[in-house]
């Protein structure tokens, strides 16, 4: 908790803070990281290494706020839509939702000025960044047709597995709306039972594993559908470049096996609990892992 | 005092019956298999890390290597993954055209398949048949763009060759040709005491095994698990049209058998329908920007290839070249499920489940 | 040929013996050349495509060449077998097979021996082929090698028995193993022939025929498809053509005996078509048994090698009993 307070802290940040604090202190007392403290953590950590995004900085952790924001105004409406809890009471219905609709819109005005802002830093132009800052969208975005998917993975979830076991949770719209979630190497294969489970959602097809080398981290993706409720989700566990390691869940879904092989092989991410990780499209004496951005090849023209 | 020894044997990678270059060690105890392994990567391109570095047009003839008995489908994975980045309209004589030839594609793969397993069990004639029928859908792709295996047609937002009237009546004249020969084969094989007696329970597992393995395509239906992603997940225009699935029911190689020849048949009824709904004008490309950039962003989208489900993740920074683009490879996972196959089985049998679990090295290894 | 053959043994007719085995010993390789022509020709039609058509005119030279290639080929023996059988066993297949050809008469007057106990004669000498099989097998040193032939004896060895059996039907209506009063014997209309009052031990037959030449659907130890290969796998150039030549001149001997056996030898289907000489009636018969292992080499799959064993021992075996034991029934009522 101390390490929010080392930040500039904005009105709404602090308004924000609170709220959740309000909300997560209903819940069994949590292991001192929250996962908006290390999404933050992460985020400090990419602009360490990226010096040069220095005026994006505020813009970003703006952002970040924002997003958290809607994350706990999401939580809130949630819990307020369930009203399971027993601490969360009606009366804090009421007062959240005019809070909420400008929550949404701060959220959609961060959505819109992440964007300028990526589309300045790879565009290249310079003047883009105030000037779409400063415009706002004309009304906040639909919430989308998959969201209450979304919602039901997320509160399956955070009871059976953890709160803190989901870091991050979005529709991504690009791809049919399919429900997106990261999730915490730690607790990824209690994440996966659940959601192999009937009550997790039955994701019983496990349709493919992807490993990504994005250069500050290792991010292992796997899709999920349900031949039962035809239902898709996008699962993404984040680890690091120095000693990747995402645990197997070959004992769940067997087809797991190769995947994760493969991505062993090429990416180098190792996968505890496998029952065979070895090589698989590389000879057994290679040396590297060819798919990795900064791989060497042996051959300099190829 | 007798004294047995387990043996060590090769399968591969020179193989007539391996379909490609693939190897499997087997342990044998007599004649029983113990214990198998598949060693795959002889035919590792690096299609993955070379996407890297080009532009999604021209990542198109990679995908055609893949699979490449079945390249239409491949190509239509990659275009129809970056078209729902980008949110792009395909024209609906392009979108035609684009079902016609998977569906054509998809004949032709299975009488591949149907030829090459026939041989491995023995019967010499049936490949030559196949392969004479194989002829004429290869002769209307050539002419309808340039290659007999390769082809490179489909583009982001539509396809790059347009076919004349007369080639659609040449596709109209094949359907019922197939048909009649479709009913000569099942006359041939189908019925056949000695390849019934080879088959028929071969290689059998489960419903639950299947799901758990990922299989797609015939290898998951045989079991009797309707997924069919025409069906489920529909995309181009498989919602318009009629047609059945063919599921199996005790999950063995004479299921798959079926299922595939049936497969063919429901294909040729797909084409009759798309012919007669075909529009007569029309774009074959639309509106696409002149440089290809996706927006920031993944996407991970998958069909049915007459092998399975071939699935393409396109991770973008909103750059002309992908991120990160790894392909679904329903070879790759389908094959998985060999070495629990094997065991307990006979070297003869290991031709035949290998066989019938349809594979294609180029895919395997990618 | 009979009346020579009454006489004592002098030089000249041993002469003129040998010299029309070497008539024979031609006609044969005549014949073996020609008949793999024909079966490519043939499968090819039946595959759709042409067969071989360049060398030669019509490509009827095909197999001299490859003949050709095979004789002036390297001829090997691996370091580690044993040479004396090594060699001895190619010879050892092959001369049965030649040698049960004496035994066939190709009509009333024209034929080599007339051996009362032909039958008996021709089924002993080919199981010494059987013999050479395994001795080719194991005198390669190979794991391979051995396991194959002893897959292709116990192959050969299982369809003997109904092959056999299902001919003792054919001798107890005959009265005879003498061949050539066998083919006397089958009257003058063709349902007097022997495939039809003995149809169960024809069928028996060709089926135990086919397996006995190794050829599809029982070709497993030719197979290239299954990993174990056969036991010929060491024998290269000549010694290899010498296996082939086996298989083909047994294929004559099988065709032949068919022919003499159950299908009328030189009598004529009709008996007012009799002015046809029965040299052609044995030709043309001769000839559609030879094409009818063919279309089934170019029709069927592989059978698996369990399936074989119980289809010889569990099916075939008891049929070929069933049709003795009626045969027998028959006899003892109906005709004594």
């Amino acid at each position: 908790m101390s390490e929010e307070k080392e930040r500039p802290s904005e009105q709404a940040g602090t308004e924000a803070k609170q709220e959740t604090e309000a909300h997560t202190a209903d819940s069994p007392p949590e292991a001192p990281k929250d996962p908006e403290v290390v999404e933050k953590n992460e985020s400090s950590a990419a602009h360490e290494t990226k010096p040069s995004a220095a005026p994006v900085d505020p813009e970003r952790e703006a952002k970040l706020k924002a997003a958290a924001e809607a994350r706990a105004a999401r939580a809130a409406a949630k819990a307020a839509a369930e009203g399971g809890q027993p601490s969360a009471p009606d009366a804090t219905a009421a007062p959240v939702d005019p809070e909420r609709e400008a929550k949404l819109k701060a959220a959609a005005e961060a959505r819109a000025a992440r964007a300028a802002a990526k589309a300045a830093a790879e565009g290249g132009t310079p003047g883009g960044t105030s000037a779409s800052a400063g415009e706002t969208p004309a009304e906040p975005k639909a919430p989308s047709p998959k969201q209450p998917e979304l919602d039901e993975l997320l509160v399956h979830l955070r009871t059976q597995v953890g709160d803190s076991a989901v870091e991050e949770a979005s529709i991504n719209e690009l791809n049919g709306h399919m429900p997106m979630l990261t999730v915490r190497p730690e607790q990824w294969l209690a994440a996966a039972q659940t959601l192999r489970s009937t009550d997790g959602g039955t994701f019983d097809y496990l349709r493919n594993v992807s490993g990504v080398d994005y250069e500050t981290h290792l991010e292992v993706v796997y899709h999920l559908v349900s031949l039962v409720t035809k239902r898709e989700a996008t699962i993404k566990v984040k680890t690091n470049r120095e000693q990747p390691s995402v645990p197997s869940v070959t004992p769940i879904w067997a087809t797991a096996n190769w995947n994760e092989r493969e991505i062993y092989d090429l990416l180098g991410v190792a996968f505890p609990g496998h029952p065979d990780l070895r090589r698989i499209m590389m000879p057994d004496d290679w040396v590297g892992h060819p798919l990795r951005k900064d791989y060497v090849s042996l051959d300099s023209e190829v | 005092m007798i004294r047995t020894e387990e043996l060590l044997l090769n399968v591969g990678p020179q193989h007539p019956s391996t379909h490609g270059v693939f190897r499997i060690i087997v342990k044998l105890d007599g004649e029983v298999i113990i214990e198998a392994t598949p060693v795959m990567g002889y035919l590792h391109r690096g299609t993955e890390k070379l996407a890297e570095d080009l532009s999604y047009t021209q990542i198109i003839p990679y995908t055609d290597r893949m699979d490449y008995v079945s390249a239409m489908t491949n190509n239509y994975v990659l275009v129809h993954a970056v078209e729902t980045m980008m949110e792009l309209a395909v024209p609906e004589r392009a979108e035609y055209l684009r079902l016609v030839v998977m569906e054509l594609q998809r004949i032709a793969s299975h009488l591949v398949w149907w030829g090459t397993y026939l041989l491995d069990i023995g019967a010499m004639s049936p490949f030559l048949y196949a392969f004479r029928d194989r002829e004429t859908i290869v002769n209307l792709f050539n002419e309808l763009c340039g290659a007999r295996l390769t082809y490179n047609y489909m583009r982001v937002g539509g396809v790059k060759w347009d076919a004349s009237d007369a080639w659609l009546d040449k596709v109209r004249d094949f359907i019922p040709y197939m048909e009649k020969k479709l009913i000569e084969y099942d006359k041939l094989v189908s019925g056949n005491e000695i390849f019934l007696a080879r088959i028929r329970g071969v290689g059998a597992y489960d419903a639950k095994t299947a799901i758990d393995y990922g299989l797609s395509g015939a290898n998951l239906r045989c079991t009797g698990v309707d997924w069919d992603i025409r069906r489920a997940k529909p995309y181009s225009l498989y919602d318009r049209f009629d047609f059945d699935i063919p599921l199996g029911t005790n999950g063995d190689c004479y299921d798959r058998y079926l299922i595939r020849l049936e497969e063919i048949r429901q294909s040729l009824r797909i084409l009759t329908q798309a012919l007669q709904q075909f529009p007569s004008g029309g774009e074959t490309m639309g509106k696409v920007p002149r440089v290809i950039r996706p927006p920031a962003g993944e996407v991970y989208v998958s069909i049915e290839s007459p092998r399975g489900e071939i699935g393409c993740h396109i991770v973008s920074k909103g750059k002309q070249e992908p991120y990160r683009l790894k392909f679904r490879r329903p070879s790759f996972v389908n094959l998985q499920i060999l070495p629990k196959l094997l065991v307990g089985e006979t070297m003869t049998n290991l031709i035949t489940i290998l066989g019938g679990i349809d594979i294609v090295v180029g895919e395997v290894d990618c | 040929m009979g009346d020579r053959l009454n006489e004592s043994l002098s030089w000249g007719n041993a002469l003129i013996f040998t010299l029309w085995g070497v008539v024979l010993l031609i006609l044969v390789l005549g014949f073996v050349t020609y008949a793999i022509y024909f079966e490519r020709k043939v499968i090819g039609w039946m595959q759709h495509r042409i067969g071989p058509n360049r060398v030669g005119p019509l490509g009827l030279l095909q197999t001299v060449a490859d003949i050709l290639k095979l004789l002036i080929k390297e001829d090997t023996i691996p370091r580690k077998a044993d040479r004396v059988l090594f060699i001895l066993a190619p010879a050892l297949a092959y001369v049965p097979a030649f040698g049960v050809l004496a035994v066939i008469p190709y009509t009333q007057n024209l034929y080599f021996a007339d051996i009362n106990v032909g039958l008996l004669y021709y089924v002993a000498l080919s199981g010494i082929t059987t013999i050479a099989i395994v001795l080719g097998g194991w005198a390669s040193n190979n794991k391979y090698a051995l396991l194959g032939g002893m897959r292709s004896a116990a192959q050969m060895i299982s369809y003997e028995v109904p092959l056999v059996i299902s001919v003792v039907g054919v001798i107890m209506v005959s009265g005879t193993m003498n061949l050539r009063s066998i083919g006397e014997q089958q009257g003058d209309w063709f349902w007097q022939w022997n495939f039809l009052p003995q149809i169960i031990g024809f069928v028996v037959f060709i089926i135990a025929a086919v397996s006995e030449l190794n050829r599809t659907p029982f070709d497993l130890p030719e197979a290239e498809s299954e990993l174990v290969a056969g036991y010929h796998v060491e024998y290269s150039g000549f010694r290899f053509a010498f296996f082939m030549l086996t298989e083909y001149v047994y294929v004559y001997a099988i065709a032949a005996l068919t022919t003499v056996l159950f299908l009328g030898g030189w009598q004529a289907p009709l008996a007012f078509l009799d002015f046809v000489p029965g040299i052609i009636w044995f030709l043309l018969k001769f000839a559609s048994v030879v094409f009818f292992l063919i279309w089934l080499r170019a029709t069927m799959p592989r059978i698996r090698v369990d399936q074989l064993m119980g289809l010889g021992w569990k099916v075939l075996l008891p049929l070929s009993l069933a049709n003795v034991f009626i045969t027998a029934v028959y006899l003892e009522l109906f005709v004594k």
